[in-house]
């Protein structure tokens, strides 16, 4: 192997490691503030890059049902429990929104307004996906333990899953580049594309660091996440640090599907690949520090990249195995002599 | 109707398939349920009971398919040779992943297996040895003089009795002395821990069980169905049985098959009908089935079965009469002596050089404002916390930093300041968990049921205890449905069952009323008196002046006064610290 | 009408009955206390108050009905609870804790959580001096600074304390307790709970005793301070 082939293995392995970061963050963001291990983040990445391909073909994606869908079970799961003005509230979010962005997509889809448009349009549809998944499968399981939490989350990846082969289909897109610029760098080239990714993913860290550093609502998600009784006793609803949790994850896993969608051909099934990916590199984190987070996720593309050149029919098993002597060596760092749940 | 089930299942197992009338399709779908319950019974077990999730099974069953379809069309070894070779290689796979993968607690447990999971796929997906993605097909049929097991009927009997077998065998071990320990896993360990038992070898013991079944099932598929591919073997197979598992009741056997049932039958009508209504073809079943998880969870969090059955009445069993050995008599002396004992927690210092002794038939308490650091020093001389300095000798042999089950071979035994009783076990089980070291009984011994004297004689040692304490008529009471103040009781009657030395009681009165307090401290006189030495850490000042010799007063995690209780309660130093000083 | 009105309230779990039909009031700038032995059920009694822990019976605030409510309900109308526990929030700054306890007030805006942050560093100056410090880095008695800094960041009505001298040396309880004190003046309603009889009765207005339970004497601290009976429950002297 030579010089420029190792560095197009670690250049593929930053861009996609850059997507792994994305979702990894939003993993720990997910578990540190409501304890819950989101497997289904993957689904977002996979929905919001079959919507983005959709919408390049100037057609409504079906994904649209499953907004308004999930929009108005999540309405209906919340509703018995509250009143007055807090369901006009729950009614703007769960029933306007998703109405809003259907009408705004079916007149928009097919005057192919360009990548930016659909971009937007893809996330718009999609983000608003996490916050319903929340109201409808983990609100009610607020006080359950961590395992709980996981055997539900494994429940909504089945569910959204199959969901996804319904409302996608079982073949595969790829969506359009934001752009066909390819720039030289000696001998090496380096897409455009590439570019975008890792600089959205790295305006998308920033941005996060500055919510949670400088903002009050940022701070009391952080809050949640260290002491949920201490959060309580100040006034912060944690049910509403897990809505704004999961809207953010949201955010952010329908901007990796758009960013990836042009890379490679994605399935409906083929976010579940890349969320446990990210989850990798989460745990490596130990589902607690996002700076270690996002480098592990660096790191899983980058062994990604070389294992599919070395040896890649065990490309998966490699990338898979890792989380094992991670997670032993977090569970030795951490003797705990606490009783199962 | 208990005794007889076995027998109607028996009958059933070989006769409902051939049922006049009986469509073929039914016995098919029956064979699939059969299959599945198995898996879903080592799950019970597993996760139910134990309280490991694991989203692995349908990886181990692959095991046990894959070492028997490789034996039976690579090296022609018959089929019924490939099933403990099939057992053996699920036992060993397990074995080996539960090595470095059993330390992880709770959901980092869960996540590992599901790491596992789809590793395995990949891998079974990958090796030549075993197809890659095409699998092994042509797979020999089980054979029985003569008779070839291919016509679904015949398999059905097959099923039926591995399903039977596995359930009695699994019913068997739940009611050994190993089955107890991984049944006092759950919301126990650190109790289970106290009197001896292994934890992790009862995890260990309990994950392999639950391995060895999905091979068992793996090797009646590969055998049935001829052909083996990694589909069935990955992650949503898992969590397919995971999901029987959760909707049949994770904690319960019969669960299991209700799971199995509900899951199958269900499967196959989706199947049918998802898309017609859908309009396209495609295993729109697992959105029905992820939906169903979740609701599960959020409206009946322990399943099904308990809303079928009521709570089935609890396990006889046998109260033997022979008496177990005893401990010899420990001579007078110090049984007990601490000296300059000291933990910090971070910046905290829990514990500060604390130095006591106490001597065999001699009763002490240890007393002292909310956060003095009692608790704390329990756990350090019972080994579950060790001691940053400092020694503790027990009857004159150093003992310092030795484990929870060491310090309970010793004989030191102790009750907790939070009742640690196990929920889901009566209160006789409960109790003769405190006799798990005076037991050997192996776990295939359980299974074999090759342990009944000594149970008989374990538990017959646990009903005089509770007879001791008073609480006999309420062995078979789910322990749980007792009044805190007696689940103390019942904690001193297992700690008595270890047949101590040394007794530790963490608040042994709080909760009782004021004449079953007069009856502990006339039994807790009594103990003392045969030799025992007890230390008590107790807030009801009123007791504790009236039952011990001596008081040892802690503040701030050091002795700050030690003698006769009268003295003690005029010592200023004593009445500063639990009234405070004026500000 | 008292600020804060407690009518049998009983609080059960785990299949006992640790409150058992306690009634006590706490007026608008008064100090009240409940004091008694370890394990009477004291900070049982202040969990179900803030909504913690279930109860039956009534707890009312300036009038208003507070049964069935939750936490965050009872902090938005003027509660503040500092738990025994303290429940800081340990990987985040003095700073950024104090900041959190105005949380309630968010709407008035940056200026007034300043404000509230200013008079508080007067109230505490060692937590000024520490403000960029982690609070898991404080001492013990730093901790229970912060603790009461924060909840009174939320302007509250009444203020409940629960064992604010656990595991303080001699010297800080002093201090502590001047501060507590000190407080009265601004017009906060405090219901202190205590281990420590002596400095709670010597602080307060108005005192219960609370024994396995139950109010076994209730009346002016003062009154309550000069009775043998106290030493003898926390001793068990004969009974």
């Amino acid at each position: 192997m030579d010089l420029s082939i190792l560095l197009i293995l670690l250049q593929d392995g930053i861009v996609n490691g850059a997507v792994y970061a994305l979702v990894a963050l939003c993993l720990v963001l997910v578990f540190a503030v409501t304890r819950i291990i989101l497997i289904p983040q993957g689904e977002f990445v996979s929905f919001a890059a079959l919507t983005y391909a959709v919408l390049d073909t100037g057609v409504a994606p079906a994904s649209l049902y499953l907004l308004c869908g999930l929009g108005a079970a999540a309405f209906l799961r919340s509703c018995w429990t509250r009143r007055g003005s807090e369901l006009l509230w729950l009614a703007l979010e769960t029933l306007i929104l998703p109405a809003i962005v259907t009408l705004i997509t079916i007149w928009l889809a097919p005057l192919h307004l360009g990548v930016a448009v659909q971009a937007i349009l893809a996330i718009a549809i999609t983000a608003p996906l996490a916050p319903y998944l929340y109201r409808l499968a983990y609100q009610p399981l607020a006080e359950a333990s961590v395992l709980v939490l996981l055997i539900a989350s494994v429940g909504a990846h089945l569910a959204l899953g199959g969901i996804g082969l319904l409302v996608f289909g079982p073949e595969g897109s790829r969506g359009p580049a934001f752009t066909s610029a390819i720039f030289h760098l000696g001998d090496q080239t380096i897409s455009g594309q590439s570019l975008w990714i890792v600089a959205l993913t790295a305006a998308s860290l920033t941005g996060l660091y500055l919510f949670f550093e400088f903002t009050l609502l940022g701070a009391a998600l952080r809050a949640t996440a260290v002491n949920r009784l201490g959060a309580r006793l100040v006034g912060i609803r944690t049910s509403q640090s897990g809505l704004i949790a999961f809207t953010l994850a949201g955010l952010l896993g329908a901007l990796s599907g758009v960013l990836i969608a042009p890379l490679t051909t994605i399935y409906y099934d083929g976010g579940f690949l890349i969320g446990l990916k990210g989850f990798v590199a989460a745990i490596i984190g130990a589902l607690a520090s996002t700076p270690i987070a996002v480098v592990a996720a660096l790191g899983v593309g980058v062994v990604e990249s070389f294992s599919s050149f070395w040896a890649s029919a065990f490309k998966e098993v490699i990338v898979f195995t890792l989380i094992i002597p991670v997670l032993l060596w977090r569970s030795l760092r951490h003797q705990t002599t606490e009783d199962e749940e | 109707m208990i005794r007889f089930w076995p027998v109607l299942v028996i009958i059933a197992a070989f006769g409902l398939p051939w049922l006049p009338g009986l469509p073929l399709f039914w016995v098919t779908l029956g064979n699939e349920i059969g299959i599945a319950a198995i898996v879903a019974t080592g799950l019970v077990i597993l996760t139910g009971i134990g309280g490991m999730t694991s989203f692995a099974q349908a990886s181990f069953m692959g095991f046990g398919a894959y070492a028997t379809a490789i034996l039976s069309t690579r090296y022609g070894v018959s089929p019924w040779l490939g099933l403990p070779a099939a057992l053996l290689a699920s036992g060993i796979a397990a074995l080996a992943i539960g090595a470095i993968t059993l330390r992880l607690r709770a959901h980092y447990l869960a996540l590992g297996t599901l790491a596992w999971s789809v590793s395995l796929y990949y891998l079974f997906g990958t090796l030549d040895l075993v197809g890659r993605n095409d699998g092994i097909s042509s797979i020999p049929p089980l054979q029985l003089a003569g008779v070839k097991f291919v016509d679904v009927r015949q398999s059905f009997t097959l099923i039926a009795l591995a399903l039977l077998a596995s359930l009695w065998a699994s019913r068997n071990l739940l009611d050994s002395r190993w089955g107890r320990a991984i049944r006092a896993l759950r919301g126990g360990s650190v109790a289970a821990a106290s009197f001896g038992v292994n934890i992790a070898a009862a995890r260990m013991l309990a994950f392999v069980y639950a391995a060895v079944l999905a091979g068992l099932a793996g090797w009646l598929f590969a055998h049935l169905q001829r052909a083996v591919n990694p589909t069935p073997f990955g992650l949503n197979a898992s969590i397919e049985y995971l999901l029987m598992t959760v909707i049949g009741g994770a904690a319960q056997l019969p669960g299991a098959l209700l799971g199995a049932g509900l899951v199958v039958i269900v499967n196959d009508r989706l199947q049918d009908w998802l898309p017609l209504l859908l309009g396209h073809a495609g295993n729109f079943e697992v959105i029905v089935f992820g939906l169903l998880l979740v609701l599960v969870l959020q409206f009946a969090p322990s399943g099904l079965w308990p809303l079928i059955a009521r709570r089935t009445a609890a396990t006889r069993h046998t109260i033997g009469t022979i008496a177990l050995p005893k401990r010899a008599t420990p001579a007078p002396g110090p049984a007990l002596e601490v000296s300059g004992l000291r933990k910090r927690f971070g910046g905290l210092v829990a514990v500060a050089d604390l130095t006591f002794s106490l001597s065999a038939r001699e009763i002490i308490g240890l007393i002292g404002p909310n956060g003095a650091g009692k608790s704390t020093s329990f756990n350090l001389l019972t080994g579950v916390t060790k001691p940053d300095a400092g020694t503790v000798r027990l009857a004159g042999r150093d003992v310092t930093g030795l484990s929870a089950p060491a310090m309970a071979r010793l004989g030191v035994a102790r009750s907790f300041q939070h009742v640690k009783l196990a929920a889901s076990m009566s209160v006789i089980e409960n109790v003769v968990l405190g006799a798990h070291l005076r037991g050997n009984a192996s776990p295939i011994a359980g299974v074999f049921r090759q342990d009944r004297a000594e149970e008989a004689a374990l538990f017959g040692e646990a009903m005089r205890q509770l007879e001791r304490v008073g609480l006999a008529e309420l062995a078979d009471r789910p322990a749980t449905s007792l009044a805190l103040g007696q689940q103390r009781i019942v904690e001193i009657a297992r700690a008595l069952c270890l047949d101590p030395s040394l007794l530790l009681l963490d608040e042994p009165a709080a909760g009782l009323r004021h004449a079953e307090k007069q009856a502990l401290a006339e039994l807790l006189r009594k103990l003392a008196a045969e030799g025992m030495a007890i230390l008590l850490v107790e807030h009801d000042m009123e007791f504790v002046m009236n039952l011990a010799a001596r008081l040892v007063v802690m503040d701030f995690g050091t002795r700050i006064a030690e003698g006769p209780p009268a003295e003690v309660r005029r010592n200023p130093a004593v009445i500063e610290a639990y009234l405070g000083s004026a500000a | 009408m008292s600020l804060l009105e407690i009518d049998n309230l009983s609080i059960g779990y785990s299949g006992i009955e640790a409150v058992r039909s306690v009634s006590l009031r706490v007026e608008a700038g008064e100090i009240a206390t409940v004091i008694g032995p370890n394990g009477a059920g004291k900070t049982t009694l202040l969990g179900a108050i803030m909504g913690i822990l279930p109860s039956t019976g009534s707890i009312r605030l300036n009038g208003e009905s507070l049964t069935g409510t939750d936490i965050e309900h009872r902090v938005e109308r003027g509660m503040s609870l500092v738990a025994e526990s303290r429940e800081l929030f340990t990987t985040m700054t003095v700073a950024e804790n104090l900041r959190l306890g105005g949380f309630r007030l968010r709407a008035q805006g940056q200026a007034a959580l300043q404000r509230g942050m200013d008079e508080n560093y007067a109230l505490f100056p060692r937590l000024a001096e520490r403000r960029t410090q982690l609070a898991g880095t404080l001492s013990g008695g730093e901790r229970q600074m912060l603790a009461m800094a924060r909840a009174l960041m939320a302007r509250p009505r009444l203020l409940m304390l629960d064992e604010p001298s656990l595991g303080l040396a001699p010297l800080i309880v002093r201090d502590i307790f001047r501060t507590v004190a000190a407080l009265r003046a601004s017009g906060v309603a405090i219901l202190l709970v205590e281990q420590n009889a002596r400095a709670a009765l010597a602080i307060s207005d108005h005192a219960v005793v609370l024994e396995m339970g139950r109010i076994t004497l209730a009346g002016k601290s003062a009154d309550l301070a000069a009775n043998p009976r106290i030493v003898e429950m926390y001793l068990g002297a004969g009974r």
